[in-house]
């Protein structure tokens, strides 16, 4: 059953649309990738060893942290904790993400993998389970492999483009705002993404990195009054 | 860095995205959770947007970034492609701040 509609949704026009914002969306990770290889590199990780960390640990926020603190020069503990930190909020998502992703253990533990900020958006975005969890494992699978051939590539290359020249660092939370924007036409997500980011801007001074992010999830609130029924 | 450094912070990671997963796995959930859960993305991304256009690291800093992702705003309003908004946010921060 779930097979066939999925084979239906294959035919489907809209989802091809689906599918191109994700892989579009995977290529653009891909190439703020090369960024993270160069940086990583140069903060003194191996090859091996940056290739790995974007195989394995696969959150880009992290990664980032991680070789920006080590490569300042500061301790394994400090650069451990602060990646640690920015990757809770994949637990979030993952409490969002598991009623779309039931199946095998097996494809649920593959998922996880690729629980990260773009695939739970795209995800979201989405107003039918059956695109809901195409979006999932398309951005998924698309921004796991730009972002490791991105990593590769900086890593090797070492040479590659300062994403702040060409306006990349801001590419990020505008392609966030176009994929959640039909979310936000909706009063109750609307109101939570309003609490979220305004709670975020609040306590970004006074909180290590990370926090905000997770405190922001104070916005699901939002959702705990029961809707009042709408007379037909 | 240590290998031990980069599989400590992997195994971390994955115990992160695995938790979430692990903790509602089957079970049918009663609707306020569901309705609250289903609010997660649109609060979180919200906030990861206005950190990664507002902040740099704890400090709040207002830049090209926020001319970037202004336009992005319109270009989603205005229902631009996806590849749009993100060439629109890059090219306009990239503009603005080669002027500055």
């Amino acid at each position: 059953m779930r097979n066939a509609g999925i084979c239906r949704v294959w035919r489907d026009e809209r989802l091809r649309a689906v599918a191109a914002a994700c892989v579009t969306l995977g290529f653009a990770v891909g190439v703020f990738a090369v960024s993270f290889g160069v940086t990583s590199v140069s903060a003194g990780a191996s090859v091996a060893q940056t290739c790995a960390m974007s195989l394995l640990v696969f959150t880009g926020a992290s990664q980032f942290s991680a070789v920006s603190v080590i490569g300042a020069g500061g301790s394994a503990a400090s650069a451990f904790g602060g990646a640690a930190l920015l990757a809770a909020r994949n637990s979030v998502y993952g409490l969002a993400m598991a009623p779309h992703l039931r199946g095998k253990l097996a494809t649920r533990l593959v998922a996880a993998q690729l629980t990260i900020d773009e695939s739970t958006a795209m995800a979201a975005a989405q107003d039918d389970e059956a695109h809901r969890s195409a979006a999932f494992w398309i951005t998924g699978l698309s921004v796991y492999l730009f972002w490791n051939v991105g990593t590769l590539l900086g890593a090797v290359l070492g040479s590659a483009i300062d994403p702040t020249v060409y306006g990349l660092d801001a590419a990020f939370p505008a392609a966030f705002v176009a994929i959640l924007w039909p979310l936000l036409r909706q009063r109750r997500p609307a109101l939570s993404a309003l609490i979220g980011a305004s709670l975020c801007l609040l306590l970004i001074p006074f909180t290590p990195v990370g926090v905000p992010i997770l405190c922001a999830a104070l916005g699901i609130l939002v959702g705990v009054p029961a809707p009042v029924a709408v007379a037909e | 860095m240590s290998w031990g450094f980069v599989f400590a912070l992997a195994a971390t990671a994955y115990g992160f995205k695995v938790l979430g997963l692990v903790l509602v796995g089957d079970r049918t959930l009663p609707p306020v959770l569901e309705r609250c859960l289903a609010l997660i993305p649109a609060a979180l991304i919200a906030a990861i947007i206005v950190k990664d256009t507002f902040s740099i690291g704890q400090h709040l800093q207002l830049d090209a970034r926020a001319a970037g992702v202004g336009a992005g705003v319109i270009a989603a309003w205005r229902k631009a492609p996806l590849i749009a908004v993100i060439v629109i946010g890059a090219a306009v921060t990239a503009a603005v701040r080669a002027l500055a």
